[in-house]
Formats: structure tokens, C-alpha cells, sequence
């Protein structure tokens, strides 16, 4: 363990550890561009520049500098400082320094730096470089001009999204950025170069010139277009979310989202419902008072029998609204597997993502089965990528082939491949005997069939033979794809044995999208809870106008079971009210008010019940039992359940952006005729 | 002046053939195997005891850097030789003869060489420009494998050892020792940080020793004749042996020379290129060591010795020994403004203060070539080439700052001179 001085200051580190990464666990702050925590360290931007005594007489670069023993460093000798006013002076001299029509300006890395570090003038009198601007798609604007050549794009292209696109073309002044063919960045992951970009070179095209860092409400929430509860912050002005930025969580995303997370906010502000409504004798749909709503409601609902209602929740609904839900209707007839997977929910290790999504690090073989992580949920895949980045680690994949952005072994499609495997010697089978810590990774296509139970049994069948479950270590995953599944889950929304959607007189869908609302009875009356008209809304006859994720303080529990809290960052538009308050409301014009009236109530009844529900940001064990039915495997290849990356929910659907994202990534025309019909 | 029997290389000019049979009448491969069988510790210690310094530029000293090499076995890694062949300062061109006319004496060496660094392979990186030089080294790796010299038991030494050519494509950066090794993996040739250094993790990230023609080439008749016989040329124990000077510009007879190292630079000009044109009386400046080193005006010059501490003492340095003269009719600002647009072009546009300070640097220079400037603004270039030098990740910062910090230091008046004719002329 190196021992050193920084600026007076004596401390041990860790070997290996950088001198910046030192100083900063000092508190000492050491100016940096091109260095990310999370990149390789090209040391070209030459901000950090420290003395070291002892050494050369020149400063050092920090950033790529290890500690030794004894070295005494000095971050604000008269060299260190010279050298960074120097470096700061470059940086400037082919810097527009157009701040005021920037829209990195008041956030800018470049702007504070040169505030603290820099000249208070120019002395570069000769004319500036110009950079043209690239087209790099719908997502990210350039202006190139402004780009100081850190490389961190570049490098984050290359190793976190995995998609060599960007590159530092030519050399000397007249170095810029750019595709080395002019294309869209067609990475998922593209939105998080914006954010790393230290000045104003990238920045958010749908954000453009929309607001001022310093006049916008920051609310620490969470993402729910995917399973993987990404910590995001909302960034709001009045009543509208003006963009979403990620948030650190080591366990969870780290500090990176995906494009759907952060651009399809604008899909809040379209087709929204904003006041309940009825259908009228005609068959028309008419605007309602809400009292008039509930009452057509309660009025319907007390003359079905029990067994004739039926409730459906949809993919972004949050855990007490289910459980209100479920507690008002008083039904066995619930689901929120509305994408028709069938698989055995009795013991919550069957369903989750038990190692957590940190646990792919410490894994040293992973085996995908039917999943594409890039599209279900692409943190996990970033971070299996990390993993095998790091460590090459062995991946095997059963399933449809796609690009995953790493290697993997194609073991097959279909559901005996999985089974030939379980019984194989040799190849991927000894690559997971030998492996310490193995793990599966199954997705929610691989049960969106008809033995979807029996392939939950061979996949636990897989999960034994290759001892992925030991003391210590629990490698069997389940990865879902939908924000509200889980939570529905543990709190019993679902059927035992399934009933006939068809026969039921009495249907509440709560956020209910993504099925086919012709399972539903042409005679049955629909009630539809949610924040967009989209498929669930159309086939209604008396729509409640719901809450967003970004307009209610809610609980959601991710994939790997972690419950986390969402807040309200922007009231809902209109009449729109909080889910859990409408059900509570209905409750009491159906005659059976509901025993809570505020939220707090409502979340103790729920960890009365679901204790491990009262504990945000936690992982308990969920231990190891039988789950899965042991039954005949259908000859059916696997499916892919995500088929239009961006368009998997109705706030994506209603999004611009990710429309124009379909129609330059996907060449999906049909999806992109749906989303305009959206709008 | 050097005697002919001293001379290491015979065949500087080309007046004999360079294939093998020749190069073994000139003393080549001559029990090659004799001196790799006295193994790698005397190897080191004679190369130690001869003080060679690299003849690359930078001077650091030759067997101390092959004995950074580590233990194979302890590595477990292949070891590399890379022979920096990318001889691209202007002013410079001994490499280039040595290539041309004595490749044996440089594939020889890669076999000794790699052997006392545990290498079974060496690259040798060579200038896209140089042509018809690497076609002769090609054509020598050829013989030295029909002749058995190279290959499996090379030479009859009992060590497995293959050298390769590698063209560059002809940019000046990927002389440096890791923008060379990025180049030779397929990389954009920009330099790596240090550490880790080449010995360390270089070639492919295996432990590996970047060395320059000329000392490669010295190296079988350092080991023929002794550490002790080169060691025995030269000013004092730190600046031994032979060199190559590489005299160009205006003389009479410009010429690759070998010399004694620390011969005095007046001398070397008189001897072997025929003088200063019009006379030493009408020498201007001289650059002692390829573009990059600062120049030296005509008083410093006419005492000066032309060895690695003599030019440092005198604030230039010896560095490739590629001696630019430069009489009376030069415009010196130009001239300087010329080498600062040339690292402009070469600068790999990587680290800041070299990417932006050398267009910087070449602008202003331009303008104080016709005097279009302030007197200010002289103390300010000085300010821009310091805040270059030192601040980058490879040399090529400091190779940009220096000619013009020479330039400043002994011409000023010069400069001056031009700002106020300029101002005369426009008022």
C-alpha cells in the first residue's frame, strides 16, 4: 500500500491508484477533461497536471500516474498552476466561447474550469479553427466547434456501449470527432455521451435550446421503461419534464441510462388523458365529471358477481395502486402478465434477477437464455459487457442470435438446446461446471408460451446441474422487461390457475397496454386507468385519467426485487389524479370505502403484509425452493419479447423522439405507423 | 580526425555492394554466434562498458536500457526488438545510408541485440518514403535466412530469432517510441503515456525495447572490439565512441560522416563538408542536431563540441547529430517559421498543448517573419513555447518550442529589427 503527501496531506491508497484519484479521495480537487472514472485514461487533455517532487522537472499528468511510496505531490505549486493556466489557455484558443447560446452553458466543465483555473483573458489574437458539424442521428446534436478533443465519446463508445462509431480523425489542429462514415450512433446507449461530453459538443438535440440548467427542478426519481429501476433525475420547469438525466447507483445503473429512459419524456406531454370519460348510449365516447365516472363505474360494478370481474395491470403501474386495486375488487381474477407469460410465481426466486445486477461482475461464466439484454434491459447488458471487458468472461447464449456488443457461444434456439446442454460434456457445459460462480439469465420470452412453466423448471433444472445456487451465491435470473411485473408480483396480482378473459362481464385495466384487447368480451364493461389513450383507453367504456412515474411519489420493484421510490417531480395534466387516490376514491362511491387515506397508510398495509416491501433499496434473499412445472417442452423455437427497442410502452409510443429513433435505428415502418397514428 | 580502421561503418557510401557476400568481407556476421554464446550478462556489460548512448536523439544510455528488459521466464510473455527505423527529422539521414548500404551490419545486430533482451523476434519499423532502403532490407533479411543467419538457430547460435519490416506510412510522430508501437499493432499512431514503458509493457503490451538504426548497428563491432575500444573514443566517459553527422545545408559538400564523438563542430564542417559556403566568416547559425534542436548562433558555434553534454551546456542538444548550416544569406525567422509549421503538420493532434500551441506557434511565427507583430508579443511566444514544453505526453511538444526558444534566445534582435521596419513601413 503506497504512502504519499499530497499538498501536506499524508494517505495510504489502495496500489494502482491514480494520484487524482488520490487527491480526490483527500478532498482536493485536481481540474480534468479527458479523465472519466469509468474510461481508460488517454492522459490527453493535460488539465490535471501535478508536481511530483523528485522526478523530472516537469509536472505530471495525475490522471495516469500511479502512487508510489513516499512521493510528495503538490497540486497547487507555482508549476502545477502554470502548467494548468497554460493547458486552459489552449483549450481556449479554438474554443468559440459562444457560452451564451450554449445549451451546456451554466453545467459546463470547459466554464468552470476556466473560472477557476484559467486566465481572466486571451492572448490569441490569429483566427480560430471551425469544425464542421456531424449528423449523428436524432438524439445528439453537434456543434463541433466547440469540442476540446478529450476523446471521451470515443471511448465510451468503445468500451461501455461497445460500438466503435466515433473515432478522432486526422491529427494535429485539425483533429475533430466523427463517424468514420457519416451515420447515426446506433448505440442505446448513445444519450450518456452527452452527458460525459465536458463542454457543449453533444448535447441533446430534443433539449435544444429548451431551458437553463439553473432554472430547472431537479427530482431524484426512478425510470420505469424497463425492469432495471434506473435512477434517474427529472429535470422540470412548471408543470413540464424538460429532460431526464441518470443518477449514480453503483448496484443498479451506475451512472449510465438508455436512450429510451432519457428522451422519451416528450412522450408525457402527448395523448395524455386528462379528464375521466364515459360512453354515452351512442357508443361514443363523451368527458365526464369525475363523480359522474365513478358512478357509472359503481353502478356496474355492484351488480357483478365476483367471479365475472377481472383485472388486468399494465407495465408502468406502480405497487400500491395494484394493491388498492386488488384490494377494492375483492377478485381472484387478476393478472399483470398481460404479455402471456405463463410461469410459476409461487417462490420469488423464480422470478427475480437473484444475484442483482452487481452480481454479473462477480460471475465468471453466463449463460443468456432467450434474452436480449441490449433491448430488455440494457444496463444489465452494459454491465455484463463490463464484466467480460474486464475479465473475459465465457458467455453462452440459447436463444435468437443478436448483437450483444461482446462475444458470446451460440448454443441453440430452442428450448431443448437448453436441455442437450444440461446433459452435454464438453464445450459451454464444462465452461459453467468449472465456473465458480455461473449464472443464468433467462428473459421473459422464454415463458410467453405455452410451456412457459416447463421451460422455468429446465431452466431451474440448468440452474442445479451447474451449481449456480450455493451458499453464497445465487446465479439463477429472471430478467423482465416490465417496471410494474415484479412488484405485482410479490404482492399476489396475479392468477393461480388462470381464468377465461373472454368470459368476464367486469374488466378494470390499470395501465393495461400492451395485450390484445380482443380477448375482452364485446359485452364486458371496461374500465381503463392510465395516463395515455393508448390500446387499453380505445376499447374503455369509462376511462379515469391517471398519474405518469414522474407525477407520482410511488414504489416500484425492479428486477432483481430492489424496491425503489419514484417522487413527483410535475403534477398530472388536468384532472388527472395519482392512481392509488382514484381507486380509493371509486372505493367509497362503490360503497366499500378503502381502510386508507393517505399514502403513508396505504405503504403500511403494504409492508404489513410484504415486509420486505417496507424497505427501499435493499435486496433481501428470496432463498432457493421448487418452482417451475415439470411438463412436455413445446419443439417451438424461442422468441424475442422486445421487438421495437423504442416503442415497448404507450409513453414511448407517444414520443416523437423515439419515433424518429424507430425510423432511424429499426427501419421498423409499421411501428412508426402506429406511433403516428399515436399522435 | 577518425582513422579509416576506426571506422565502424565501411560502407557509408555505397562503394561496395550491400548484400551478404560483401558484408562479410567488411567484417559482418563474422562468428556471430561466438559472441551470443558469451551470453547475455557480458552482452549487457560490454554494451555498458562501451557507454553507448542511444543515437535516436534522446542519448539515453544503451546497455543500461537493454538490461531494464526483464526475465523472460519470470514474464511468461514474448519479448520484442523494434528497430526504429522511421527516420523522419529533418535534417537527419544517416539511418537511411546504414539501411542502404549496410543493412548486415543492422540485422546482425537485431540478432545480438534481441538475444541479450530474451527477444525471439524483432520489428524492424521503417519509413514509408524510404523505398528502395527497405527493399535492401528485405533483401538482407532474405539472405540472412538462406545463409541460415536468421531463422531457427540463427546464425548457429543456438537462439530461435525472425526479423520483420514493417513500412510506416510516412508520418513523422510514429518515430517516437510509442506512437511506433501503436502504429506497428494497427493503432492511430499517437504516443502512449509513460509509464508503463516499452520495457515493461510495449509491444502488444509484452515487454519491449525500442532502438534506433545506428545503435543497433554499432552494436556487433562494439561487441567485436570491445566496450573498452569504443568506450575509448569520444570527449569523456559519458560521450563515447563513433557517430554519424549528417551535414547538410550551406556547405560545400554536404555529407554523412562518420566521427568521433565531441569533435569540435568547426572542425567537422571544415574536414568532411568542405566548409561553410563563402567561408566560415559567413556562417549565420547552425541547428547541431536535426530540426528540433535549438540553433546555435556563429560565436557559440565556432568553439562548440558536437557531443551530447557539450550542446546541452550550450542549451541545444546533440540529438540525431543532423547539423543544418546556415550562412548569412538565410532569412533565419523564416526558416524557423518553416520547422513550426512542419510540427503543426506532424503534431498527432492527441494532447492539448501540443495540438493547439503548434498551430499557435506557427501563426505568430508568420507574422514575425515579415515583422507583423508587437515586441510584446516575442515574450508571449516564449511564454506559449514554455507552456508547451514539458506539458505533453511525447516529445513532440518540446521538439516544437525549442527551435523557436533558440531562435528568441540568440536572434531577438533580429526580430525586433523586423517589427520596427514593419511599423516604419506602415506608418
Amino acid at each position: 500500500m503506497p504512502k504519499l503527501t499530497i499538498n501536506g496531506m499524508e494517505i495510504e491508497v489502495e496500489p494502482g491508484t491514480s494520484i487524482l484519484q488520490a487527491a480526490e479521495q483527500l478532498g482536493v480537487e485536481v481540474p480534468r477533461f479527458c479523465y472519466h472514472d469509468r474510461l481508460s485514461v488517454p492522459a490527453n487533455c493535460r488539465m490535471c497536471l501535478v508536481e511530483v517532487e523528485g522526478g523530472p522537472p516537469k509536472p505530471v499528468a495525475s490522471c495516469a500516474m500511479a502512487c508510489g511510496d513516499d512521493m510528495v505531490v503538490h497540486t497547487d505549486s507555482e508549476m502545477a498552476q502554470k502548467a494548468r493556466k497554460g493547458v486552459m489557455e489552449f483549450q481556449l484558443i479554438n474554443h468559440p466561447l459562444d457560452c451564451p447560446i450554449c445549451d451546456q452553458g451554466g453545467e459546463c466543465d470547459l466554464q468552470d474550469q476556466a473560472v477557476a483555473f484559467g486566465f481572466d483573458r486571451s492572448r490569441y489574437h490569429e483566427s480560430k479553427n471551425a469544425v464542421k458539424n456531424k449528423n449523428i442521428g436524432p438524439l445528439i446534436k453537434t456543434v463541433m466547434t466547440r469540442c476540446i478533443q478529450c476523446t471521451r465519446c470515443v471511448r465510451f463508445g468503445d468500451e461501455i456501449a461497445g460500438m466503435t462509431e466515433l473515432g478522432l480523425l486526422h491529427r494535429g489542429e485539425n483533429v475533430e470527432i466523427d463517424t468514420f462514415v457519416e451515420k447515426s450512433i446506433s448505440s442505446e446507449l448513445s444519450g450518456n455521451m452527452i452527458d460525459i461530453c465536458p463542454v457543449g459538443a453533444l448535447t441533446s438535440s430534443p433539449y435544444a435550446f429548451k431551458a437553463r440548467a439553473w432554472e430547472l427542478t431537479k427530482t431524484e426519481t426512478i425510470d420505469v421503461h424497463d425492469a432495471v429501476g434506473s435512477n434517474i433525475r427529472v429535470d422540470s420547469r412548471g408543470g413540464e419534464v424538460m429532460r431526464v438525466l441518470p443518477r449514480l447507483h453503483e448496484d443498479v445503473n451506475e451512472e449510465w441510462i438508455n436512450d429510451k429512459t432519457r428522451f422519451a419524456y416528450d412522450g408525457l406531454k402527448r395523448n395524455r388523458l386528462d379528464r375521466p370519460w364515459v360512453r354515452g348510449e351512442d357508443g361514443k365516447l363523451k368527458e365526464a365529471s369525475w363523480d359522474d365516472a365513478f358512478a357509472a363505474i359503481a353502478k356496474k360494478y355492484k351488480k357483478k358477481k365476483k367471479d365475472k370481474i377481472a383485472a388486468l395491470a399494465g407495465d408502468l403501474v406502480d405497487v400500491e395502486s395494484v394493491v388498492a386495486l386488488k384490494d377494492f375488487l375483492g377478485t381472484d381474477n387478476l393478472e399483470c402478465r398481460i404479455d402471456g407469460a405463463q410461469f410459476d410465481v409461487s417462490e420469488r426466486g423464480g422470478y427475480i434477477f437473484n444475484s442483482g445486477i452487481a452480481g454479473i461482475e462477480d460471475a465468471d461464466a453466463i449463460l443468456l437464455v432467450d434474452t436480449n439484454p441490449r433491448h430488455e434491459g440494457t444496463l444489465v447488458n452494459t454491465r455484463i459487457r463490463k464484466k467480460w471487458l474486464r475479465d473475459r468472461v465465457k458467455i453462452g447464449v440459447i436463444g435468437q442470435a443478436a448483437d450483444l456488443t461482446y462475444p458470446y457461444e451460440h448454443l441453440g434456439t430452442s428450448p431443448q438446446d437448453l436441455e442437450k446442454l444440461i446433459k452435454a460434456k464438453g464445450g459451454f457445459a464444462d465452461v459453467l461446471k468449472k465456473a465458480k460462480n455461473p449464472m443464468l439469465i433467462i428473459g421473459t420470452g422464454a415463458f410467453q408460451r405455452n410451456d412457459g412453466a416447463a421451460v422455468q423448471y429446465l431452466a431451474r433444472e440448468a440452474a442445479d446441474k451447474f451449481s449456480m445456487v450455493t451458499k453464497d451465491w445465487n446465479g439463477f435470473n429472471v430478467l423482465h422487461n416490465a417496471a410494474s411485473r415484479v412488484g405485482a408480483l410479490d404482492v399476489g396480482f396475479y392468477s393461480k390457475d388462470g381464468f377465461d378473459l373472454s368470459k368476464m362481464s367486469f374488466v378494470y385495466l390499470l395501465g393495461a397496454d400492451d395485450f390484445n384487447p380482443e380477448q375482452i368480451s364485446k359485452k364486458a364493461f371496461v374500465v381503463y386507468q392510465g395516463h395515455h389513450g393508448d390500446v387499453g383507453a380505445h376499447r374503455a367504456d369509462v376511462i379515469l385519467p391517471g398519474a405518469a412515474y414522474t407525477e407520482k411519489d410511488a414504489l416500484y420493484v425492479n428486477t432483481e426485487g430492489r424496491v425503489q421510490q419514484a417522487r413527483r417531480a410535475v403534477y398530472p395534466p388536468g384532472e388527472a389524479r395519482e392512481d392509488w387516490k382514484i381507486l380509493r376514491a371509486l372505493s367509497e362511491h362503490a360503497g366499500k370505502a378503502l381502510p386508507y387515506d393517505s399514502q403513508l397508510q396505504l405503504r403500511d398495509r403494504i409492508a404489513k403484509e410484504w415486509a420486505h416491501l417496507g424497505k427501499i433499496d435493499t435486496l433481501p434473499s428470496s432463498g432457493w425452493k421448487k418452482f417451475g412445472k415439470k411438463d412436455k417442452l413445446l419443439g417451438d423455437d424461442f422468441k424475442l419479447p422486445v421487438e421495437h427497442f423504442y416503442l415497448t410502452n404507450c409513453i414511448a409510443r407517444s414520443s416523437h423522439t423515439m419515433a424518429e429513433c424507430t425510423k432511424s435505428f429499426s427501419k421498423a415502418d409499421t411501428a412508426i405507423s402506429h406511433a403516428e397514428a399515436a399522435e | 580526425m577518425l582513422d579509416d580502421k576506426d571506422r565502424i561503418f565501411t560502407n557509408l557510401y555505397g562503394f561496395e555492394p550491400h548484400n551478404l557476400e560483401y558484408a562479410k568481407k567488411r567484417g559482418d556476421w563474422d562468428n556471430t554466434a561466438a559472441l551470443i554464446k558469451k551470453g547475455k550478462e557480458w552482452i549487457v556489460e560490454e554494451m555498458k562498458k562501451s557507454s553507448l548512448r542511444g543515437r535516436g536523439g534522446a542519448g539515453f544510455p544503451t546497455g543500461l536500457k537493454w538490461s531494464f528488459m526483464p526475465d523472460p521466464e519470470k514474464t511468461g510473455k514474448p519479448h520484442y526488438l523494434v528497430v526504429n527505423a522511421d527516420e523522419s527529422e529533418p535534417g537527419t539521414c544517416k539511418d537511411r545510408d546504414i539501411l542502404r548500404n549496410d543493412p548486415h551490419k543492422l540485422i546482425e545486430g537485431c540478432l545480438i541485440a534481441g538475444f541479450a533482451m530474451g527477444a525471439h523476434a524483432a520489428y524492424i519499423y521503417i519509413r514509408g518514403e524510404f523505398f528502395n532502403e527497405g527493399s535492401a532490407v528485405v533483401e538482407a533479411i532474405e539472405e540472412a535466412y538462406a545463409a541460415g543467419l536468421l531463422g531457427k538457430n540463427a546464425a548457429g547460435s543456438g537462439w530461435d530469432f525472425d526479423v520483420y519490416l514493417h513500412r510506416g506510412a510516412g508520418a513523422y510522430i510514429c518515430g517516437e517510441e510509442t506512437a511506433l508501437l501503436n502504429s506497428l499493432e494497427g493503432l492511430k499512431g499517437q504516443p502512449r503515456n509513460k509509464p508503463p514503458f516499452p520495457a515493461m509493457a510495449g509491444l502488444y503490451a509484452c515487454p519491449t525495447t525500442v532502438n534506433n538504426v545506428e545503435t543497433i548497428a554499432v552494436a556487433p563491432t562494439i561487441l567485436r572490439r570491445g566496450g573498452g575500444w569504443f568506450a575509448g573514443f569520444g570527449k569523456d566517459e559519458k560521450n563515447t565512441g563513433t557517430k554519424l553527422f549528417c551535414i547538410s545545408g550551406h556547405v560545400e559538400q554536404p555529407c554523412n560522416v562518420e566521427e568521433e564523438m565531441g569533435i569540435p563542430l568547426k572542425e567537422l564542417i571544415e574536414k568532411h563538408a568542405g566548409g561553410v559556403r563563402g567561408g566560415w566568416d559567413n556562417l549565420l547559425a547552425i541547428i547541431p542536431g536535426g530540426s528540433s534542436t535549438p540553433l546555435l548562433p556563429k560565436d557559440i558555434c565556432d568553439t562548440v563540441l558536437m557531443d551530447f553534454d557539450s550542446l546541452r551546456e550550450v542549451q541545444s542538444g546533440l540529438g540525431t547529430a543532423g547539423v543544418i548550416v546556415m550562412d548569412k544569406s538565410t532569412d533565419i525567422v523564416y526558416a524557423i517559421a518553416r520547422l513550426s509549421q512542419f510540427y503543426m503538420h506532424e503534431s498527432c493532434g492527441q494532447c492539448t498543448p501540443c495540438r493547439e500551441g503548434c498551430g499557435w506557434l506557427w501563426r505568430v511565427m508568420v507574422r514575425m517573419v515579415e515583422g507583423n507583430a508587437t515586441v510584446e508579443e516575442i515574450d508571449m511566444l516564449l511564454d506559449v513555447t514554455k507552456e508547451m514544453e514539458g506539458h505533453t505526453i511525447c516529445a513532440l511538444g518540446d521538439a516544437a518550442a525549442w527551435p523557436v526558444q533558440g531562435l528568441i534566445r540568440h536572434f531577438r534582435p533580429e526580430m525586433e529589427k523586423r517589427i520596427m521596419e514593419y511599423r516604419k513601413a506602415a506608418a
